[in-house]
């Protein structure tokens, strides 16, 4: 029975394809979520790191006399430009305080996904590549982790070990590994099936060589995406434990406290937990848009 | 004229890309009657499958679908209503897939999605429906009919689940059915008897049949006449004896000439081949689109679109400006090489 | 199947004890539970008396195995604080917690299944565009801070809705849309990337070249196969919602569990803390592999053969 041969016929997306870097460039200037999301987390981070010269107040000074001023948009009576954004219940400036809760929610945002990466990584890598055993352990523990209710647990350890920045940033980072560890794990699954790899064991490659030189970069952009899911994460749950007053202490200028402390006033001065609330969103949302718009780039097959 | 269960004249179907149109088929003319076999012969890439989908009303969204003329048993179904189109499909003319593994629904028995596509059509009880999906498994072939209903389609082979599929298509009676490529997904030895199938099912309900395959052993095997389509459009068109017989366009000689023929084919001869690959369809055409990749192109070949003629014999028609007896010499030297 | 369950099983099991045992180990954490449980003022002989009477004094693993032993047969000990039986007043509060959850995730399938079908039947159109935008917003948007505006707007600003309490099915509607909502976007993603998936299948085809109507190509074809994945991430994402409702009923001022947690914690209720964290954490389990047993009834391949 003869067949016709399946000749090389262009497919339409052969035919339309130019070369993949200026494509690759046309791609990420071209996604405007993750042009956002990237211009803003940067002018987060300059804020945060040139707090002390943009700030125009002392986050921490209280003075009662000027309690409570609203912000400018209100058209009281009582605001004023010297506190465009008002003062807080003791008299503190909403505007600086703001300034300097961007160093907060980023370091430990940034810290906790840090920690958890680590550990997920490691634990996926290794349920990836080595299966079998392994990867049954592995899952297990993840299915363990997963069991335990996140905000509950870091309320009780903290409630019992005490708090402190880095003790928040610890607990988070211990408890919220399980998406990079699921993710990682799949992700080196499937590049461990690949050819390269393959080839790589042929020529005697060792295990570590294996993983970090073969492994590791082709899960970046899997990785990145998880990260920024993980730090917005970590963000949130921070705001969350400060809010709950087992998080952050005061008087740090942490969000999500100053989210709290505004609640009680909130009858009356709205704006106390609107902006805290708002800025906490800008962030989240910045991170977020950076993260869809880096899985759209790498992977738009993948897209869902 | 009047027994033609299918016509098609002048049928187009573009699709419209970031580079522009692409010409997917262009200007195909053909009938199919009852109880005949029609084959559709080609590459992959050539159109064939979008002929299927544009007759069947089921081309992607985008796909921009153009005739003079299209009708089914008689009836006007190029500007037929969506909702007329769903009460045709399944009851007047009924599509066998080529991927039997993944064209069942895996969340149904195929019992339920038998007896489904006869209760969307007639006014029957679904016991009704049940004993006519009885009787069709067992004509396709299926031993324990009865008890297969309630499987699912994960637990039946690829052979079995295109004997379904094939039963499901029967199941309101249908005037024609299109088959595209309904065994290349299957084993080789299952191949065959599908086939044979399909065509003992189209003469015992006297349908009409269009296959659509790349394999031309099939096509000898069942046809009652044959379309060779190349680049979107047909280039050769008559009875399997004449198509086999004396192929009259240098592409179906070429062809021809890739596969053995037992009895006919020395052992130790070299079989041919086509140089070349298929142009692009993207953007304005012109000449003949198999130009580029023939051994007797002339310098006319490109000027102008190159029209359909007929061949020597009655019902023989070919696309090329060679004459059917320049053709006859270029065969009779293929076949001598 | 049996065999799949039977496995199910016994990883689910093995999960509970060792969650067990990791809440167990919670109370020392702080150190000395008797000095802590003593307080500041506490003398030697006081702690003494406590480690004694709560049996700190005994072996770990006598203490985790009597603990566990109790905790199995539904008693969690005695609240310090309380004063009474934890497990009495664990369920009492539980229906409560139950009632916000089960109201949330309603809430949030309601809204994400429709939106996901929709936009995965028009993709890259409007609809498909606000659906993607519902859930970028959703996801950035903190659930406490999202529930004090809706205190703000609907219970003061409007005056629709009241704002504390748990006396009528009124008091549920803005805890359940704050804790509900956060699930929106995952589920609308999943269901609208099913449905691309789904719709874009052979089989989908066989339907529409069956002449089956619209209709019953969406609703018996596609959406039956695109919910299955959305089956367990619900449940997945109704236990998470158990453990975050201690934010939002604090917030509330909603007798359930989550506030019962949170004053807990304050008043360093350890057994109660323990007994809340455990009953979570087993009604996740029990969730999860109730989803992964419905999951295997919906598709035919892991229930037969």
């Amino acid at each position: 029975m003869g067949m016709i041969g399946k000749a090389g016929v262009p497919t339409a997306s052969e035919i339309l394809e130019p070369s993949s870097a200026s494509l690759m460039r046309k791609r990420i200037f071209g996604h405007y979520g993750l042009m956002i999301g990237i211009g803003s987390l940067l002018v987060i981070f300059a804020i945060a790191l040139l707090a002390p010269m943009l700030a125009p107040f002392d986050p921490l000074d209280q003075e009662l006399s000027r309690k409570l001023i609203p912000p400018i948009w209100s058209g009281s009576a009582k605001a004023t430009w010297v506190y465009p954004l008002g003062t807080d219940g003791l008299g503190r400036d909403y505007l600086s305080r703001l300034i300097y809760g961007s160093q907060i929610s980023l370091l430990i945002g940034f810290s906790a996904m840090l920690i958890s990466g680590v550990i997920g990584t490691t634990l996926g890598v290794l349920a990836g590549y080595f299966g079998g055993r392994v990867d049954m352990v592995v899952n297990f523990i993840i299915t363990t982790r997963l069991s335990m209710p996140v905000v509950l647990v870091a309320l009780a350890v903290v409630s019992l070990v005490g708090n402190s920045l880095w003790i928040v940033i610890w607990v988070l980072g211990l408890l919220i590994w399980d998406r990079f560890a699921v993710v990682v794990r799949s992700s080196t699954l499937q590049v461990r099936n690949l050819d390269y790899v393959a080839a790589a064991q042929a020529i005697g490659c060792s295990k570590m060589r294996i993983i970090f030189s073969e492994i590791m970069p082709n899960i970046m952009n899997n990785l990145i995406v998880v990260a920024t899911v993980e730090m917005a994460h970590a963000i949130i749950l921070e705001a969350a434990l400060s809010f709950l007053g087992l998080g952050v202490q005061p008087p740090a200028p942490s969000w999500g406290l100053m989210i709290s402390e505004g609640k009680g006033l909130m009858f009356f001065h709205p704006w106390l937990i609107g902006i805290p609330g708002a800025a906490l969103f800008v962030l989240i949302l910045a991170i977020n848009l950076m993260g869809d718009g880096v899985r759209d780039v790498t992977a738009p097959e993948n897209r869902n | 004229m009047e027994n033609h269960i299918l016509n098609v004249r002048n049928l187009t179907v573009d699709i419209p890309l970031p580079s522009g149109m692409l010409h997917a088929v262009q200007g195909l003319s053909f009938h199919v009657d009852r109880g005949e076999t029609l084959a559709i012969v080609g590459e992959s890439g050539c159109g064939k499958s979008l002929t299927s989908l544009a007759i069947m009303g089921l081309l992607p969204k985008k796909a921009i679908r153009t005739a003079d003329l299209l009708e089914l048993a008689g009836e006007d179904i190029l500007n037929a209503t969506e909702s007329r189109m769903s009460d045709i499909r399944g009851s007047l003319m009924g599509m066998i897939f080529q991927e039997p593994m993944t064209s069942l629904n895996p969340a149904y028995t195929i019992g339920n999605q038998l007896i489904e596509t006869m209760r969307r059509h007639r006014p029957v009880s679904v016991d009704e429906a049940r004993d006519r999906a009885v009787f069709l498994l067992e004509k396709v072939g299926i031993t324990a009919a009865r008890s297969r209903l309630t499987q699912y389609p994960h637990q039946l082979s690829g052979g079995l689940r295109q004997r379904v599929m094939i039963a499901m298509t029967l199941m309101c009676g249908p005037d024609l059915i299109i088959a595209d490529e309904p065994t290349t997904a299957l084993d080789v030895t299952i191949q065959a008897q599908i086939l044979l199938l399909l065509a003992e099912l189209q003469k015992e309900f006297d349908m009409g049949l269009i296959l659509i395959t790349h394999d031309l052993g099939v096509v000898a095997r069942v046809a009652d006449r044959v379309a060779v389509m190349y680049a979107g459009q047909v280039v050769e068109e008559g009875s399997a004896t004449q198509v086999f017989g004396r192929p009259t366009h240098p592409y179906t000689q070429g062809l021809l000439d890739c596969i053995p023929i037992p009895g006919k084919t020395e052992r130790g001869k070299h079989l041919g081949s086509i140089p070349g690959i298929v142009p692009s369809l993207v953007g304005n055409l012109s000449g003949c689109r198999f130009a580029d990749r023939c051994q007797h192109a002339m310098t006319d070949c490109s000027a102008a679109d190159v029209g359909f003629r007929p061949a020597s014999e009655v019902g023989h028609a070919y696309r090329c400006l060679l004459t059917p007896e320049q053709s006859a010499q270029n065969a009779a030297k293929l076949g001598a090489a | 199947m049996l065999i799949f369950a039977v496995k199910r099983l016994a990883v689910a099991i093995l999960v509970a004890i060792t969650v067990s045992l990791l809440t167990f180990s919670m109370i020392y954490l702080s150190g000395d539970p008797a000095m802590a449980l003593a307080g500041e003022s506490a003398t030697q002989q006081d702690i003494e008396n406590i480690r004694r009477v709560y049996g700190y004094d005994k072996p770990i693993v006598i203490q985790y195995i009597n603990w566990l032993g109790n905790a199995l047969v539904g008693d969690f000990g005695h609240s310090h604080y309380l004063k009474t039986d934890v497990a009495s007043v664990i369920f009492t509060r539980l229906p409560v917690t139950m009632t916000l959850g089960a109201a949330a995730l309603s809430f949030a399938l309601l809204l994400a299944i429709p939106l996901g079908v929709l936009a995965a039947m028009r993709p890259n159109t409007l609809i498909d565009r606000i659906a993607l935008t519902l859930a970028v917003i959703g996801q950035a948007l903190p659930s406490f801070w999202f529930a004090l505006i809706m205190i703000y707007w609907f219970g003061i600003v409007w005056g629709m809705l009241p704002i504390t309490g748990s006396a009528s099915w009124l008091n549920f509607v803005m805890p359940s849309v704050a804790l509900g909502y956060y699930v929106t976007p995952a589920v609308m993603r999943l269901t609208r990337a099913g449905m691309l998936d789904v719709l874009s299948s052979d089989y989908i085809r066989t339907a529409r070249a069956k002449g089956l109507r619209p209709v019953a190509v969406l609703f018996k074809h596609a959406l039956r196969n695109a919910v299955i994945p959305v089956v367990s991430l619900a449940a997945v994402q109704f236990g998470f919602m158990l453990g975050g409702s201690i934010v939002i009923e604090t917030i509330f001022a909603i007798n359930g569990l989550g506030q019962l947690a949170w004053e807990s914690i304050q008043r360093a209720d350890l057994p109660m803390m323990q007994a809340i964290v455990l009953v979570l954490a087993c009604f996740y389990i029990v969730l999860t592999f109730l989803a992964d047993l419905l999951n295997a009834f919906l598709d035919p391949r892991i229930r037969v053969g």
